[in-house]
C-alpha cells in the first residue's frame, strides 16, 4: 500500500504527518523536540526510513537529529560545522569585513543513492558533507572560497546557503543558492563552483546585473529535466534552460513576482507553482487571499489555485523550503504557512485541504512518497 | 560526586531525568565538570560551549551557591559545596523571549 508522509519543520519543534495514498485521513505525530527549531527535516530517496532534522535554538545551537524508523524514534549525531581553514570575511549589513560565524544549519539534502551521506547548507553560507550518517561533518570549502566570497552580504533573514540541488542525470553536478548572493553551480561534486547568475536583474543592488549579490529564494529542478531550473528570486520567478548558465523572468501573468517557495509537479515538467506574496514590506499574499499560482507551460501563464485556500482577511507567509510535491500517480503538492496551517492537494493544486491548522509557524515542508 | 543540574531542554536532549551525577578525578573545576559532562553525553558537546574554543554559549549561564559563575575562568575552582555534592551546579539557560 502507496502512501506519503510529510514531514514539517516549525519554530516549536517537528511533526510527522502520515497518510496512505488516498491522502484523505491523516495521522499527526509530535512535537518532537518541542520547543526547538526544526529549520528542516528530510528523508533519504535511498532509504525511506532513515531522516535527517536540524534542530536549533539561540540558547544551546545547533542539534543534528537523524532517525532510522521513519521518524518514530530519533538520535542526535554530529553537530560539529567547523568551516575549512582560516574563514575569513565576508561583508556585514554596514559594508564592513564580518568574519564568517557558523549560525544554524537551513537544509538538509541526502544523498540519492546512499543513506549516510547527507549534505548541509548551513548559516553564514557554507557547505558541509557528511558520509558517515551525519556523524561528522566536513566543509566543502569551493563554494565559500570562491573569489567573490569576501564580498557576499547576508540578506534580512542571514546569509543563508538554503538550496541544495543535486543532478540525479550528472553525478558531480550540483547546485547551490543562498541569500544574498545567488545561484551557484559545480560540476565536480562539490570541489570548485561558480556563480551562475547571468540574466537575473536585482534593484535592490548597485549593479543589477551583478555576478553576485542576487536574493536568490529557491531554485526547482524536476529530475527528468535537469538542465531546467526554475527560480523565486526576491523579485522575479526566473526560468533557465542550460543548467543554469542564463536566466530568463517567466513571471508573466503573476499578481506579484515576490515570494519564496517554487516546486515542480512531479511528473509534468513544465508544471510548477509559486505563492506570490505581495512584497518584501508585506510578507503576505496580496488581497488577504492565500494563492497558489500554477504555470502549465513552465512560466509565463499562469492560473490561481483558491479552491479550499482561505479567500478573506489570511496575512501569513509561506516561507522558501516550505512546499514540496509527492510522486503518487495523481500528484500531491503541500506547504506550510507561518500561521501553522499545512494545506495538502491530492490533485496536483486544483482542490486543497488544511491538514493541520494550528502548529507553530512552519518553516520548512517535504514530502516521503512510501511504497 | 558532583551534582549538576541542567536545562530543561538539555535534559531532554540527553535523555535523562533530575540531576546528573558525575564523578570527577582530580580538581574539580568547570572545566573538569564540563568535561566529565560531556563524555558521558556526548549529545551536549556544543550545546553548553563551543566546540573549539570552549567558549561558553552567550545564553548559558553557571549558578552554584546562590552565585553566578558565568564569567569565572574555565581551571577556577568550584566551591567546596558543590565538590562535595553538598550544592548542585547549575547549568541554566538565560531567560530571555521565545
Amino acid at each position: 500500500m502507496s502512501g506519503v508522509r510529510v514531514l514539517v519543520g516549525t519554530r516549536k519543534g517537528a511533526f510527522v504527518l502520515s497518510s496512505d495514498g488516498k491522502r484523505e485521513k491523516w495521522e499527526v505525530s509530535g512535537p518532537h523536540f518541542p520547543g526547538w527549531e526544526i529549520y528542516h527535516v528530510k528523508g533519504s530517496p535511498a532509504d525511506q526510513d532513515r531522516l535527517y532534522a536540524s534542530q536549533s535554538s539561540g540558547w544551546f545551537g545547533q542539534v543534528i537529529q537523524r532517525s532510522d524508523d521513519g521518524g518514530a524514534t530519533w538520535a542526535p549525531v554530529g553537530n560539529e560545522f567547523s568551516y575549512d581553514g582560516t574563514p575569513g570575511t565576508h561583508q556585514w549589513y554596514d559594508g564592513t569585513p564580518h568574519p564568517w560565524e557558523f549560525a544554524r544549519v537551513w537544509h538538509l539534502e541526502p544523498s540519492p543513492d546512499d543513506p549516510e551521506t547527507v549534505y548541509a547548507g548551513v548559516e553564514d553560507a557554507g557547505l558541509f558533507r557528511s558520509t558517515d550518517g551525519g556523524q561528522h561533518w566536513q566543509e566543502l570549502p569551493g563554494l565559500r572560497g570562491h573569489r567573490s566570497g569576501p564580498s557576499w552580504q547576508p540578506g534580512a533573514g542571514g546569509m543563508c546557503l538554503h538550496t541544495i540541488i543535486l543532478d540525479p542525470s550528472s553525478p558531480g553536478r550540483m547546485f547551490a543558492a543562498i541569500s544574498a548572493a545567488g545561484a551557484f553551480r559545480s560540476d565536480d561534486a562539490g570541489q570548485t563552483w561558480r556563480p551562475v547568475n547571468h540574466g537575473l536583474h536585482s534593484e535592490g543592488i548597485p549593479d543589477p546585473a551583478a555576478e553576485v549579490g542576487h536574493c536568490v529564494h529557491r531554485i526547482a529542478m524536476h529530475p527528468s529535466r535537469p538542465s531546467v531550473l526554475y527560480m523565486q528570486k526576491h523579485w522575479d520567478v526566473m526560468r533557465s534552460d542550460d543548467a543554469g548558465e542564463s536566466w530568463r523572468e517567466v513571471s508573466g501573468n503573476l499578481p506579484t513576482d515576490f515570494g519564496f517557495p517554487i516546486d515542480v509537479h512531479a511528473h509534468e515538467p513544465e508544471t510548477i507553482y509559486v505563492v506570490p506574496i505581495t512584497s518584501d514590506s508585506h510578507h503576505f499574499p496580496p488581497e488577504g487571499k492565500l494563492r497558489v499560482y500554477r504555470s502549465r507551460t513552465g512560466g509565463d501563464e499562469w492560473e490561481p489555485l483558491t479552491r479550499g485556500l482561505p479567500q478573506d482577511h489570511c496575512y501569513v507567509n509561506v516561507l522558501r523550503d516550505a512546499m514540496a510535491v509527492d510522486s503518487l500517480e495523481d500528484c500531491g503538492i503541500y506547504f506550510g504557512t507561518t500561521g501553522g496551517q499545512v494545506y495538502g492537494s491530492a490533485d496536483a493544486g486544483d482542490t486543497w485541504e488544511p491538514i493541520v491548522r494550528d502548529l507553530p509557524a512552519v518553516l520548512s515542508v517535504e514530502v516521503q512518497t512510501l511504497s | 560526586m558532583i551534582r549538576v543540574i541542567l536545562p530543561a531542554h538539555l535534559r531532554a536532549l540527553a535523555h535523562v531525568d533530575g540531576e546528573v551525577e558525575l564523578d570527577i578525578g582530580g580538581q574539580v573545576t568547570q572545566g573538569s565538570v564540563l568535561d566529565a559532562l560531556e563524555a558521558r553525553y556526548p549529545m551536549l558537546r556544543g550545546t553548553i560551549r563551543d566546540h573549539r574554543t570552549g567558549k561558553r554559549r552567550a545564553f548559558v549561564r553557571f549558578f552554584a551557591c546562590q552565585q553566578d559563575l558565568s564569567h569565572e575562568p574555565a581551571e577556577a575552582p568550584l566551591p567546596d559545596a558543590v565538590a562535595s555534592g553538598t550544592e548542585p551546579y547549575l547549568i541554566v539557560g538565560a531567560m530571555a523571549g521565545g
